[in-house]
This record gives C-alpha cells, structure tokens and sequence, in this order.
C-alpha cells in the first residue's frame, strides 16, 4: 500500500469518527495555541524593554556618584551629595586617557518651578554642553539645541522637554517666548522631540539649559561644580567595555579610591537591558513550561485516543490483515493517523495563537511577535507529538493477529 | 496433478490461562489443486480451526502445513501477509464487510494492498459485483443490504484478486434456501474455471455439490467416512 493509499485511509479514518477526532486534535490546538502565545508574549516584551532603552541613547555609559553597592554609611547613597565634578567629565573627554569615549555630557540638574505668563510647572532643570543632544540620542522638533557659544557666554537660553512645552503653553510657538527660572528669564531656543518614554521619570518633560548658565543662575550653593550624572557615549558598540575600563580607571585615579571604595558607579544601558530581558526571558520560560505542560496533555489524550481506536477497530484491522496488510501496512497507516491529528491540530493552534496575537494586544497593552521560526516550530512539535503518541498504538495494531480479531463471538 | 495443500499431522491447542482445548489433535490430508472439497462435521468439531490454518490467519501448534510446497511456518508476517492477498480468497463465517464503507470499497480492499492502482481497482470491485449478480448495488452500505447480498459482497470480495484457492466457512449459515442456491452456484462456476474450492457446510445438499466430503469429529479426521 503507497503512502497515498495509507493517507487516504488514514483520513477516512479521521473523518468518521469526526467529533472525537475534533476533541482529540483540540488538545493540541490549545496547547500550541497556548505555547505560540506565551513565547509571543516574552518575545513582545523582550522588543518593548530593548526598544526602551536604547531610547536611552546608542552605546551609552551612565556614571553616578556614590557607589551602588556601598553599606558603610560613610559616603552618601547614590546622588545625595555628588562627588563627580566638571573636572571629571573633563578629564573622560581626554583622547590620550579615553580613547574609547566618543562623547561626554555632564548634567547637573535640580527640580525648580518654570514660568511662562502665569502659568507655573515645576520640573528637572538640567545644566548641561552641546553634546547632551548626541548623547542622549535626542533630536529637535522646533529651533535649535545649545551652542558652545551658548555655554562659553552663560547665555539665558533653554530647551524643553515636549510635555513641558505642552504645560506651560498652551498656544503658539514655544521657540522664541521666554520663561522664568529661578527669578531669571531665560529664552526657549529649541523643543526635544517627543520620545514616549513610558517610564515614571519621563524624558519628555524637562529643561535644558548650558552648563554655565546653570551655574551662574539655577543652582544655590557652592555646589557649583559638582554634577550629578555623566553620560558617556562610546566609540561603539564594541568598544562599550573598553570605554567602561577607561572610564573607571579614570575617575578611581582622579578621586584616589581603590575599586573597592568607589564613590561612584558606572552603569551600561547594555547591563540595563540584559537584567530586564533576563527577567523576561525568566517569565517566558516559566508560562511556556506551562504551556508545554498543556500541550503534553494533548500529546497523552491523541495516545490514548489512538488506543481506544486500536482497541474499538480490532475487527477492521483483523480483517485488513486477513486480506494481505501487512503489519507494517497496519503500523504505518495508525501512525499516519496519530499524526495528521497532530499536525492538523498544530496548524489549527497556529491560526489561533495568529489570531490571539493580533488581538490581545487590544486587551494586554503588550505587543505579541510571533516569529517565523516560533510558527514552523510549533507545526512540527505537533506532528512529532502525533508521531510519538501514535508509536505505541500503532505497534499494538501491528502486533495483532488477523485471527484473534475475526473471531465471531 | 500438484498437491497444493498438504498437512502432516496438524495439531491445535488454544491455551486460554490454565485451560487447554485441543482444537484440532492431528489432521493429515491434501488437496489437489482444482479440488472441490466440503468439510462437514459437528459444532466445535475445529472445522474453522482448519479452515484458518488453511487460510494462513492462523498457524499451527504442531505439525506442517505446506501450501504449494512451501512449509507456511517457515514465513514471515509479511509473507503471509502477501500469501493471504494474492493467493487466497476467503469468505468469513460472519460476513465481515465494514460498515462505513459501501460495498464497492469493501471489495477493493484486498487490491489496496496488492498495490493496484486506483481506477483499476474500482473497475475490478464493480466486474467482481456483477459476477455475484450484484451489479446494481455497489454504492450500496453492508446495512443497506440483505444477508445474501452481504454474503455475495463477501464472495466477489474473495474473488477479485482472482485466487487459486477459495476458503468458505459456512457461507451458506445464515441465509435462506434461495440465497444458498445463489452462492452455491457460484462456487460451483469458480471450481469449473479452475480454482480449487473448500468450504465447510451442515447441509447434505451443499455437500452433494462438492466432488469430495472431509468429515471432521473432536479434532480428527471421520476415518469411517473419509477417502
Ligand atoms: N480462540 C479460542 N480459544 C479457545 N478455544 C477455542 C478458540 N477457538 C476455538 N476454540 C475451541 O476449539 C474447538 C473448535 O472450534 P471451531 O474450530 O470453531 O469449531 P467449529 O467451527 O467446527 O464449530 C471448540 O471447542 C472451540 O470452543
Ligand atoms: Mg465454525
């Protein structure tokens, strides 16, 4: 018998016992459907996180004062009181010491009320040079960013964040009206684009300001030096760890602490993004054992399903044999019928778990990929469950003797 | 004349847990080839005990078996296998069709697994059906049918390999006289085209258009009746 023959048999087969065949092969469907969901959904937030932090900006090296993993109480927590200076961003712009840096911006930034008119909005007053813009991988939707002329003169000039933009004036044109900060009155040259940042701190609402001008008029204190972060931008992509050692060697010297006793921290937005998709990819695993629990589940209903047709067609496979089927005859039309229910319930679970993407996104606010490769998976893992669970009962049919079946009583 | 059946002293013992029933306790005989032979004998005398054997469904506990020559023991399952599809017919003493299938399909069955190709096989099933008379009901269900039509089904089902030897086991049981008549002529036609013929029956009259009887009592041959 060819495998046409075999097939078509097989189908018939299928076909005639159309509702337990439609509940056998629904036990995939929803284990695959299941699954394909499940690591669409780990993939969807893996794409989210990666996508938000490398809104962040390219390549980019953060450092903060105090040290992360500090517990003598001896220097202040992270940011209390700054310990990086101007001079330290100066140095990191060094080519001799920092070959590996491309750029620096230090930021010196404080919370403080802004006002245009009379409307009033409190926000981050960043003090900070020209290369904060490339940095921080920003880009203007009107005017223009700081100029070193800007810094070089303490010019009174600031760019704002979209949604500062959007509190302080209602109407017209925020480039070229002015603001109030701290008793000064400051011109908006520039508005950042809009980068939706979902997080708390939002990135869109915020001013800039040069650095000296921030010193001059923003700030109170002597704390005119110090800064509160640094941005490094590296070389590239490659050259993130190197720019890294640099960076740290660098200020461990200028500050004359041991590694052991920095009083600052560098962190990557690369560190940033293998902890949050780690994370993901932990949660992944564990709904997709779920998932893989279901569709083993359906895997044991098509073996006993195959084992009830084997029991209940004793006579027709008798018969079959009586007739000249051989038992590999026998064997392979069971196993052909073990996996078309597995196949044809994978290609059903496919579709939904297709449909299930496009919709539940609707309902999650989470995006759900569903990769080439995660679909032609799923296909196959059924029809290789429908192979596994149609062995057995295919051996057993093949097994029996034309004999044993036909008796009459 | 070549013998095609031969067995020497063929023994049956169906062991069902510690019980043993001794089917059949050493059965010698042969067949020529173009034979028609009944085999008459009581109820559980092991009549389709034999005829299994004969049929290669089943194998011997003791003995030989030769079809043709060939010791059957000797053979493997695929063997047989191909041994029951080309060279034997065999009519069930229930009729065994299947039901899901009309009774086109269920005698093509055996050229599924001959290998013949689709169209062929169908133009076959059909001539087999007109040959038992049946001409007019091959889109017919087994249930749609009357036990001598299902019968003749089984019969045209048996014949369309176009076998050597036909095994019938009681294929007159469950109809009445007018059916019987139908069957029996049809063997009748298969022994004069040549095929050797062997069926079991009760009835004298079946028997009668036999050339030979084999009478079968407790597992043994009738030594008073046999030739
Ligand atoms: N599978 C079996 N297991 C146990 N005993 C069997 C089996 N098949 C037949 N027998 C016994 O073997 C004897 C012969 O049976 P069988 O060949 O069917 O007789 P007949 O066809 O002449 O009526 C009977 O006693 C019957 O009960
Ligand atoms: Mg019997």
């Amino acid at each position: 018998m060819n495998l046409v023959e075999t097939f078509r048999t097989a189908l018939e087969a299928i076909r005639s016992h159309r509702l337990r065949s439609t509940l056998t092969m629904l036990g995939i469907l929803i284990g695959i459907a299941a699954v394909i969901l499940t690591v669409g959904l780990g993939q969807g937030a893996q794409v989210q996180v990666r996508e938000e932090i490398s809104k962040l900006g390219s390549n980019l090296l953060i450092v903060q004062p105090g040290s992360a993993t500090s517990t003598t109480g001896v220097r202040g927590g992270r940011g209390s009181s700054s310990t990086l200076t101007v001079e330290d961003a100066e140095a990191l712009q060094s080519k001799e010491v920092a070959p590996d840096v491309k750029r620096v911006a230090a930021v010196s930034s404080t919370s403080t009320s802004l006002t245009a008119g009379t409307t009033n909005w409190t926000t981050t007053v960043n003090g900070t040079t020209p290369d904060w813009e490339q940095v921080r991988a920003r880009s203007l939707s009107a005017g223009r960013f700081i100029a070193q002329a800007d810094v070089d003169d303490a010019r009174p000039v600031v760019v704002l964040g979209a949604d500062t933009v959007a509190e302080l004036f209602t109407r017209g044109q925020a480039v070229g009206q002015t603001v109030t900060i701290n008793g000064s009155t400051f011109t908006v040259i520039g508005v950042l684009k809009a980068i939706g940042s979902s997080s708390d701190t939002s990135d869109d609402d915020l001013a800039v300001v040069p650095r000296t001008t921030y010193a001059a008029r923003v700030s109170t204190g002597g704390l005119r030096l110090s800064v509160s972060t640094i941005y490094l931008e590296a070389q590239s992509q490659g050259a993130l760890s190197a720019a890294y050692q640099e960076a740290n060697a660098l200020l461990l010297t200028r500050h004359g602490v041991a590694a052991a006793s920095a009083d600052f921290s560098i962190t990557s937005q690369q560190s940033l993004l293998k902890t949050a998709t780690s994370t993901d990819q932990t949660l992944t695993i564990l709904l997709g054992g779920v998932a893989g629990i279901s569709l083993l589940v359906g895997g044991i209903g098509v073996m006993n399903i195959m084992l009830v047709s084997v029991t209940e067609r004793v006579r027709e496979i008798g018969l079959r044999k009586a007739l000249g089927a051989t038992p590999s005859a026998v064997r392979r039309q069971f196993l052909v019928e073990a996996s078309s229910l597995g196949a044809t319930g994978g290609l059903l679970g496919l579709g939904l778990g297709v449909v299930g993407a496009l919709v539940l996104p609707h309902w999650l606010d989470q995006p759900v990929t569903i990769s080439p490769l995660a679909a032609v998976g799923a296909v196959v893992v059924a029809l290789a469950i429908g192979i596994t669970a149609g062995v057995y009962p295919a051996g057993r049919a093949a097994r029996l003797a034309p004999i044993d079946a036909l008796r009459n009583d | 004349m070549t013998t095609t059946l031969q067995l020497t002293d063929v023994r049956k013992t169906y062991s069902s847990g510690h019980l043993e029933v001794e089917a059949l306790r050493g059965i010698t005989m042969s067949v020529d080839e173009g034979e028609y032979v009944a085999v008459m004998g009581p109820s559980g005398s092991g009549k389709s005990t034999l005829m299994h054997i004969l049929g290669c469904l089943d194998v011997p506990t003791g003995g030989t078996y030769e079809l043709a020559g060939t010791d059957v023991s000797r053979m493997t399952e695929a063997e047989l296998a191909e041994v029951r599809n080309r060279r034997i017919g065999f009519v069930f003493q229930g009729f065994n069709l299947l039901p899901s299938m009309p009774a086109w399909r269920n005698v093509e069955l055996p050229l599924v697994y001959a290998g013949v190709h689709r169209d062929e096989r169908r133009r076959r099933a059909i001539a087999a059906l007109e040959k038992v008379g049946l001409g007019d009901r091959v889109a017919h269900r087994p249930g749609e049918l009357s036990g001598g039509q299902q019968q003749r089904v089984a019969v045209a089902r048996a014949l369309v390999t176009d076998p050597a030897l036909i095994l019938a086991d009681e294929p007159t049981g469950n109809l009445d006289s007018r059916s019987s008549a139908d069957v029996l002529a049809l063997f009748a036609e298969l022994h004069e085209s040549g095929r050797t013929v062997m069926l079991i029956t009760h009835e004298p009259e079946v028997a009668a258009a036999a050339q030979r009887v084999v009478r079968i009592r407790d597992g043994l041959i009738d030594q008073r009746v046999a030739a």
